[in-house]
């Protein structure tokens, strides 16, 4: 089994298991990691699941949709490599994947 | 579109921008509000509705055509609930052709709303998101009623006042305002909490905010409660005259607000972190004094939106924990949970009722079908008490799963910006009550605010123990 690495803004660091077809949001939430609110349950409509992508792994994360550019866009720490981890699928191929997150949610 | 031009030939609007810039926006407001006076002697405004408050009939009594949500004294009659219900139960996607404020669709179930609310590319938010319309020559532009890509360039511009980076500075100072404020309440005697609980810490709030001379506070709650109550807009009851000298009073002063700090700056002096400053030291936003309607837009915007809302919140919770005391009793035996509740008290009160769209195109939802340009009314209220989403929805629990997972802040790109202020307001106010306060009793009824849009309250005794 692989793993995907939350890294919390303070640098604490914590693997998760890849459960594949899951959101990246649902893994974190699951795996009780701090600073994910997802006050919308998923629907790329809060923008409170944030997460910052290490680089090398932008794009096994998958395309964006304009909706969460749009959603993103209102979120103050977005950097070029942010996405709403909601809208990011868990697959076998992220074996290694690290994800940052931001100081706060908004 | 600035108020000096807004009557006047579209071909001449670049120049008549280019002379609102030059003309203070006071003196813009008072003439609009002369204008508008000539009208009105002349017969030509726009009819205004007039309520007077009668005791109104129970839902089970109507015809489901005949059933009107946008009443503005549904709430105060305590009969918004068996309204609702009866709409989500049976027409969740209703229509009311015959309103005061002409014909609206109403959504009441969460899902419905969830999807209108992050559809903004089928229901814009323009020109505004009350039922009715704002009042002739009144018509300020904010970015709550505009949609992409012009909405998310001016909250961009003003967003990070309440990021969470900035709120972190201000917790400190937030707390002492706060504690000041109870430890100078009467123990053992009714007073209205409302104006010396909930008024006063919100009031002192928006005066850090915007670095507003702290002795005037009082004015900031007294034109946010304008802007809101015009019976046109809300149903309110807020005098149209009262409303236009209350604008250009506010426009005067928040000017000179401005031009003060802009002078500061430019002395180069160390700037705070309130809102004005920050606009200053944004390279997009530090000439929108020069964009009269942009800039009043804003300030009216951050009053209004820091003001009721958290205002009722603050004593919806004292009404909430009254009305479920035990769960007060659990509460006081466990203060960690303050900031669950917290979300759960702004998902029972859901301060501000609905926000309204406008089709852009033709939709179908559930059943219905909505026409191109019609009015449609998110009803948040409701959907916050959806058996459908919400498990035992009329409970206030404190430690309720999921709770931030309300439509008071609204979802998609209009979602409430001073939502972590809120919250960081309430948990607060919360946390400072527990450890002075061991009862904090309601005494007799409170009093309800007359609009179909704030859900609050005008007064409510309390007696502390």
């Amino acid at each position: 089994m692989g793993r995907i690495t939350f890294v919390e803004h303070n640098g604490a660091k914590h693997p998760v298991e890849i459960e594949a077809g899951k959101s990246l949001m649902e893994a974190a939430v699951e795996n009780g990691i701090p600073g994910i609110d997802a006050d919308c349950g998923g629907a790329c409509a809060c923008g409170t699941c944030h997460v910052i992508v290490d680089k090398s792994w932008v794009e096994s994360t998958g395309e964006m949709y304009a909706s969460e550019e749009g959603m993103l866009a209102m979120t103050p720490e977005k950097t070029d490599t942010s996405r709403l981890s909601c809208q990011v699928t868990v697959s076998e191929s992220m074996d290694g994947m690290v994800v940052h997150l931001p100081e706060f949610q908004m | 579109m600035s108020l000096l031009s807004s009557r006047l030939e579209p071909a001449l609007q670049p120049v008549l921008d280019k002379v609102a810039s030059r003309i203070p926006l006071h003196w813009q407001i008072k003439g609009a509000h002369a204008f508008q006076s000539v009208k009105k002697r002349a017969g030509k405004n726009r009819a205004v509705p007039v309520f007077r408050e009668v005791p109104l009939p129970g839902v089970s009594t109507l015809a489901l055509a005949d059933i009107d949500v946008s009443n503005p004294f549904l709430y105060r009659q305590g009969l918004w609930h068996s309204y609702f219900k009866r709409l989500r139960d049976e027409c969740p996607v209703h229509y009311q052709a015959n309103s005061p404020f002409g014909p609206f669709w109403s959504i009441t179930r969460y899902e419905d709303i969830l999807f209108v609310d992050t559809r903004h590319d089928l229901f814009s938010a323009e020109p505004i998101i009350s039922i009715g319309p704002q009042p002739e020559g009144l018509e300020i532009e904010t970015f709550i009623a505009m949609d992409p890509p012009r909405h998310d360039q001016q909250r961009q511009a003003v967003q990070n006042v309440v990021a969470p980076k900035n709120l972190a500075q201000m917790e400190d100072l937030i707390r002492s305002r706060t504690a000041e404020v109870l430890d100078h309440l009467p123990i053992g005697e009714p007073f209205d909490w409302v104006q010396r609980v909930s008024i006063e810490l919100t009031s002192r709030m928006l005066a850090t905010l915007f670095d507003f001379p702290f002795e005037q506070r009082h004015k900031l709650a007294y034109w946010s409660d304008l802007a809101a109550g015009s019976p046109e807009t809300t149903g309110g009851n807020a005098d149209n005259d009262e409303g236009f000298r209350a604008a250009a009073d506010m426009a005067r002063q928040m000017s000179s607000l401005w031009r003060e700090k802009e002078a500061r700056k430019a002395a180069g002096e160390d700037m705070g972190f309130d809102l004005i400053s920050l606009l200053l030291a944004n390279e997009n936003t530090r000439d929108m004094i020069n964009r009269p309607m942009e800039f009043i837009g804003n300030m009216v915007l951050l009053i209004v939106g820091g003001n009721d809302t958290t205002r009722n919140s603050m004593t919806g919770g004292v009404l909430a924990l009254n009305q479920f005391p035990d769960q007060f009793v659990r509460l006081k035996q466990n203060p960690d949970l303050v900031p669950n509740m917290v979300s759960e008290i702004i998902r029972w009160q859901t301060p501000l009722a609905y926000m309204r769209r406008v089709a852009k195109q033709d939709v179908e939802l559930s059943g219905q079908t909505i026409r191109k340009g019609d009015k449609v009314v998110m009803w948040y209220a409701s959907g916050n008490r959806d058996e459908r989403a919400i498990e035992n929805p009329d409970q206030f629990i404190i430690d309720r799963q999921n709770a931030r997972k309300h439509l008071s802040f609204g979802f998609g790109v209009h979602r409430c910006m001073g939502n972590r202020l809120a919250e960081m307001q309430l948990r607060i106010l919360w946390e400072e009550l527990l450890k002075r306060f061991e009862a904090i009793e309601v005494v007799g009824e409170p009093e309800y605010v007359q609009s179909n849009f704030v859900r609050g309250y005008t007064r409510m005794n309390v007696r502390l123990g």
